[in-house]
């Protein structure tokens, strides 16, 4: 045990730094999910609760990246499942036009997704959070403004 | 007080859910309740369970925020550790004796703070953990226990005197008298003392209590629990090896004819699914084995659970299988049992053994029954009548859960709120005689005032506090921007720590408040209406997602968890510095209610809210009431129920409270709850303050089986008409089981098929005794009593043919006549029916019209097109949507009397509604600055729910405008609108990106750590 986690230490110490907007009726009682069943997902995301993933303004996204964030998520209901009916419909369409922008400005597409987590899903949700962490982890940390 | 005077008070026996539900139903629609309970604490069996079934939900977390509600209401007094002892006088007026036997605690002193336990030097051992784990001499049951007071049992203490010394609060009392009688005048009363484990050390065969590896199932499901004896750690008890392999026994005590309990306990085949599945989540690895005698997953959405555990999980299910006995191997203690595979006995090791312990009556059910001078049946479960099954025999005294016979949770807290709706009917003009206005005080005006937050940091007992280093949380806190107090609490939301959250606020001047445990999904009500008894605006609270977030899923990087939890206070200090206080406008009521649907569960409904003494609407689209109940002539008793239903619809047409609405169908449906405006096909307005969806199911016609095809190829309704009209002439009929439900399509029970398949061969076998009967099935699924309905009819002579899904019947025409042949699974031979009738159990199908209804009304459908309740334990007749509450048939497919359940508790959930003369409105909405308006339209034409609109304000200037009350606080208009005109209150968007900073930002310690 002793040895590896003296390992770890030698290991260079990037740890990625993750915001995660979860819509309340969903993916944030997916996030909760996780933890009632004891899902194990590495600590890096930061979650901000938003009643609706409809209410993630693309420019918290862009003030995210702008503060440093390696990585930003926005997760809503199931395509239908929406609890407004239909807020996460728009999340998609900002969600692609979000990537597009990202890409044009040279943040790589793996540093932002949409997600559709439900409430029921648990494993999902720290899939995604594991997911994550790895593809940012083979990234490295984000290109930093006038660096 | 004259001897006819009918009180306004209610006496709830038992704390369970049902209980619970009762009791907080009965004081939201203006009755003092008294709450009894024997033990010393509230929550009943459901707070021993680690989880529920079908959605794994933590049963603790759903149940706690109810204990508080209950706990906390200002009309429900509690009288726990008490017992009833005699009960005099009549419906509307009863005065009831109870013994309140004593804590040895000066009640209104203890905190509840544990201080006194933990130098106790007794070890006894825990009831609540079914011994499996020690207990002190004093005690609470279990931490999150309402109301959190310790208890000395006298048993056990030895009188030493030392957790007198160490209470500081001078609450333990010695030489309190042993207990006091106490007498309350109640208009009505209420059993829901709930059931017994059955005592599995009965069965001797299977070695409970003596082999140490067999446990019964409410020991296993201890064993799960995270605060169980072993931390939620699946062991052996013999060598505290992990198992490899779990059998789980089913049907012990239950179905049993060597036992007085011939009845099926309904909810074990469930239990075990779920243990097994969750067990299996614990120890990567472990296989697990069911030996059924037949799989009931019949509730809803449950048999998607077994398919789930058996596909997904490999859970291994033996049907056809009662095990004989446990042998143990002395030497390893492992358990061998034989069971049945096909036609092949075979024989195999396991490391541990789950009995499937059924249930049986209360213990106090004789001496209870006997105060009251009620009928109880056979089995000593309160006997109730199908067509009434919140009725006792004794009027004025009602009934509901598992004391009324085996039944799951959503069925006991239905059952709970109908018994509800009848003692509110009852009492109706006694409605606000004896209850106080819940009154907040002023709220503070914190507008202008520096922030001065106070954080309360949650232990969660070791749920945070094992991973987390709660005291650094809070020790950082505490010097965040705009924190003036920090506190650590073992359990922030129970009911000591709501009064200390008050008194810091009062001492510390506190204007916003922050709590760091678990969910706000379940718990920010709960502390928000703290604060407001504190004189802060609710929305003055914000918390921090420590637990379900951050150190369960995070368990063993204590470091970084502690680091993650410190993040996450900041985050939420930082928007608790820029939160507001919002106004929760007052909506006035419109005290009448809109059923839709005329069959029994809106008919049922309807008469209920109109003797409670509420306008109603009763829309049905056919030319006559009844629904479904005009085709049944005999139910599982045997009883005609058409009598019953003409005295429904007499006593509805009859009622100056009701409005029958024919051959109408509702086509649209404006507004909120307290406030909505439908208009009917007709044309017809009408105004009401809550909606009933009591839109019933279809009967599946079915396509297999040359059903339509062959005449003599019927379903089960058409022989129920032959039966009735003496008409069945037949040497042979062959019924088949689950036509159209448990395949991929509709892929769950239809639930009432198998004893309505009892119910028919009954009959037939009575009243035609020559003809022959026969039913192929795949599952028997007689719960509850309906099981006697099963052996009778095997006693009768009917046969039973168990078929493979995978190989179901085939029914061909020979001429005229018609040929059966089953693959008969357990014999494994093929047999050959020549039925002069082949009956299909169709299955009950949603009613094609919910889709509509439910676009109309914005509720939610589940997969298969039943409507969606808003919680499937604890909320059965609420949609997540204020105001509507649905039952019957539209929910799931249920029998008679569990229809009549629900559609007396939607009645019940309308009155706590109608009850009052206003609403108050949540605070979270959008609002439209006027001056950067720029009338596009863009958010009228996004919004779902027909909130903003444009209005003209001067000529050909328009400006938006919110509706608050139909606004759901989704914010997506925020986004979308081009001028930024638009604010999300409780979510603006600097307040969003406050959070964010918070988020990103370095922490200075962190980087001194790394440096």
């Amino acid at each position: 045990m002793a040895e590896q986690s003296e390992a770890k230490q030698d290991q260079p110490s990037y740890e990625p730094r993750i915001v995660a907007f979860c819509c309340n009726w969903c993916s944030y009682a997916g996030a909760d999910l996780a933890g009632t069943t004891r899902l194990q997902y590495p600590p890096n995301v930061r979650i901000v609760r938003v009643m609706c993933s409809g209410r993630v303004d693309p420019a918290f996204v862009l003030k995210a990246f702008s503060l440093g964030a390696d990585g930003v998520i926005v997760a809503g209901c199931h395509p239908s499942d929406c609890h407004y009916i239909n807020g996460n419909e728009k999340t998609a369409t900002r969600g692609d036009f979000l990537s597009e922008f990202l890409e044009e400005t040279g943040i790589e597409p793996e540093r932002f997704r949409v997600e559709w987590i439900a409430g029921s899903e648990g494993q999902k949700f720290a899939k995604v959070i594991r997911g994550m962490v790895s593809d940012l982890e083979k990234l490295g940390p984000i290109a930093q403004e006038g660096a | 007080m004259s001897e006819n005077k009918f009180v306004g008070a209610v006496l709830v026996v038992g704390g369970g859910p049902a209980g619970m539900q009762a009791a907080l139903d009965l004081a939201d629609s203006g009755f003092k309740v008294y709450l009894l309970e024997t033990t010393p604490s509230i929550g009943g069996t459901m707070s021993q369970l680690d989880k529920t079934f079908p959605t794994n939900d933590c049963s603790m977390c759903i149940l706690s925020p109810k204990l508080v509600a209950t706990g906390r209401h200002e009309n429900i007094t509690m009288l726990t550790h008490s017992e009833l002892k005699k009960v005099e006088g009549q419906a509307g007026n009863f005065k009831v004796t109870l013994t309140r036997y004593s804590r040895y605690i000066d009640e209104e002193k203890c905190t509840g703070c544990g201080v006194c336990a933990e130098p106790c030097p007794i070890e006894g051992s825990s009831a609540f953990d079914r011994d499996l784990a020690p207990a002190k001499a004093i005690y609470v049951p279990f931490p999150q226990a309402v109301p959190l007071i310790y208890t000395i049992d006298r048993g056990l203490c030895i009188g030493c005197g030392i957790c007198e010394k160490f209470c500081e609060a001078e609450a333990i009392k010695y030489d309190m008298d042993p207990d006091i009688e106490e007498t309350i005048d109640v208009g009505a009363i209420i059993l829901a003392p709930g059931y017994d484990v059955y005592n599995s050390s009965k069965k001797v065969m299977y070695g409970h209590g003596t082999f140490p590896n067999v446990l019964s199932n409410i020991e296993f499901e201890r064993m799960l629990s995270a605060s169980g004896p072993t931390e939620g750690h699946v062991i052996r008890p013999s060598d505290g090896d992990v198992p490899k392999k779990i059998a789980f026994i089913q049907c012990v005590g239950s179905r049993d004819a060597q036992t007085p309990n011939t009845y099926c306990s309904s909810y074990c085949c469930m239990a075990a699914l779920k243990q097994a599945v969750i067990a299996q989540e614990h120890v990567p690895g472990l296989k697990t084995t069911i030996f059924f005698m037949d799989t009931r997953a019949f509730g809803k959405e449950f048999e998607e659970y077994l398919h789930r555990a058996e596909n997904e999980y490999g859970v291994r299910m033996f049907r056809n299988n009662r095990i004989s006995k446990v042998q143990e191997d002395p030497g390893t203690s492992d358990l061998m049992l034989s069971f049945i595979d096909g036609a092949d006995i075979d024989e195999e090791p396991f490391d541990l053994v789950v009995l499937a312990s059924g249930a049986t009556p209360p213990e106090s059910s004789k001496a209870l029954a006997k105060s009251l001078g009620m009928n109880m049946n056979k089995f000593g479960f309160c006997e109730t009548d199908e067509l009434a099954p919140v009725d006792t025999s004794v009027p004025g005294i009602y009934v509901c859960g598992a004391f009324s016979g085996p039944k799951d949770i959503p069925d006991s807290v239905a059952q709970a709120s109908g018994a509800a709706g009848k003692a509110a009917a009852l009492l109706a003009d006694e409605r606000g005689t004896l209850v106080t206005k819940k009154e907040y005080p002023e709220e503070k005006d914190v507008t202008d005032k520096e922030p001065r937050i106070g954080v309360f940091v949650c232990h969660c007992g070791i749920n945070i506090g094992s991973v987390v280093d709660v005291p650094m949380v809070m020790e950082y806190a505490s010097r965040l921007p705009g924190v003036v107090y920090a506190e650590a609490n073992l359990y922030t939301c129970s009911q000591d720590t709501q009064k200390k959250i008050k008194e810091m606020i009062d001492e510390h001047d506190l204007n916003r408040v922050v709590v760091a445990s678990c969910t706000p999904r379940t718990h920010e009500p709960l502390f928000q209406n703290t604060v407001r008894e504190a004189g802060l605006n609710k929305y003055l609270f914000e918390m921090a997602n420590i637990r379900d977030q951050c150190s369960w899923v995070h368990r063993l990087e204590p470091k970084a968890a502690t680091e993650k939890a410190k993040a996450l206070v900041r985050m939420a200090v930082a928007k608790a510095s820029m939160l507001e206080p919002l106004p929760q406008p007052k909506i006035p009521v419109t005290p009448a209610a809109l059923v839709i649907g005329g069959g029994l569960s809106g008919m049922t409904a309807a008469l209920e809210i109109a003797k409670a003494g509420y306008e109603v609407h009763l829309v049905e689209k056919e030319k006559e009431l009844g629904g479904h109940m005009k085709r049944i002539h005999h139910t599982l008793a045997g009883v005609n129920p058409q009598e019953t239903l003409a005295k429904l619809n007499k006593d509805l047409q009859d009622h100056k409270n009701i409005t029958i609405h024919l051959g109408e169908t509702v086509e649209e449906v404006r507004g909120y709850i307290g406030n909505f405006e439908s208009t009917l096909k007709g044309g017809e307005e009408i105004k009401h303050g809550t909606v009933v969806v009591a839109s019933g199911a279809v009967e599946y016609e079915p396509k297999e089986y040359l059903c339509g095809q062959h005449p003599k190829v019927i379903k089960q309704t058409d022989l129920g008409d032959m039966l009735a009209n003496g008409k069945l002439d037949a040497k042979t009929v062959a019924i088949i089981q689950c036509v159209g439900s448990r395949n991929e399509e509709h892929p769950n029970c239809s639930r009432i098929c198998c004893s309505m398949a009892m119910a028919n061969a009954l009959k037939i076998r009575e009243e035609h005794p020559e003809t022959s009967v026969y039913i192929l099935f795949r599952d028997i699924r007689t719960f509850g009593f309906a099981e006697e309905n099963y052996n009778e009819a095997a006693r009768q002579g009917v046969t039973f043919l168990r078929y493979d899904p995978e190989a179901p019947p085939r029914v061909r025409a020979d001429g005229d006549s018609l040929v059966v042949e089953v693959d008969e699974q357990f014999i494994e031979e093929t047999i050959t029916i020549r039925p002069d009738y082949v009956v299909l159990n169709a299955a009950v199908h949603p009613n094609p019209d919910n889709k509509d209804l439910a676009q109309k009304l914005k509720v939610p459908q589940n997969k298969e097109g039943f409507f969606l309740e808003a919680h499937m334990k604890l909320r059965p007749v609420d949609f997540a949507t204020d105001g509507i509450f649905l039952c019957g048939l539209a929910h799931s497919p249920r029998l008679i009397d569990e229809s009549i359940s629900q559609a007396l508790a939607a009645a019940a959930k309308v009155n706590t509604v109608l009850s009052k003369p206003f609403i108050e409105a949540e605070g979270v909405v959008s609002v439209v600055d006027e001056d950067k308006c720029i009338g596009c339209g863009r958010c009228e034409e996004i919004c779902e729910y027909g909130a903003p609109r444009l209005e003209e304000v001067s000529p050909g200037v328009f400006k938006s405008k919110v509706n608050e009350a139909l606004c759901k606080g989704c914010g997506s208009c925020v986004v979308e609108c081009c001028s930024r005109a638009i604010r999300s209150k409780h979510f603006r968007s600097d307040q969003i990106i406050t959070m964010i900073e918070a988020a990103l930002a370095d922490d200075d310690e962190e980087r001194e750590a790394k440096a």
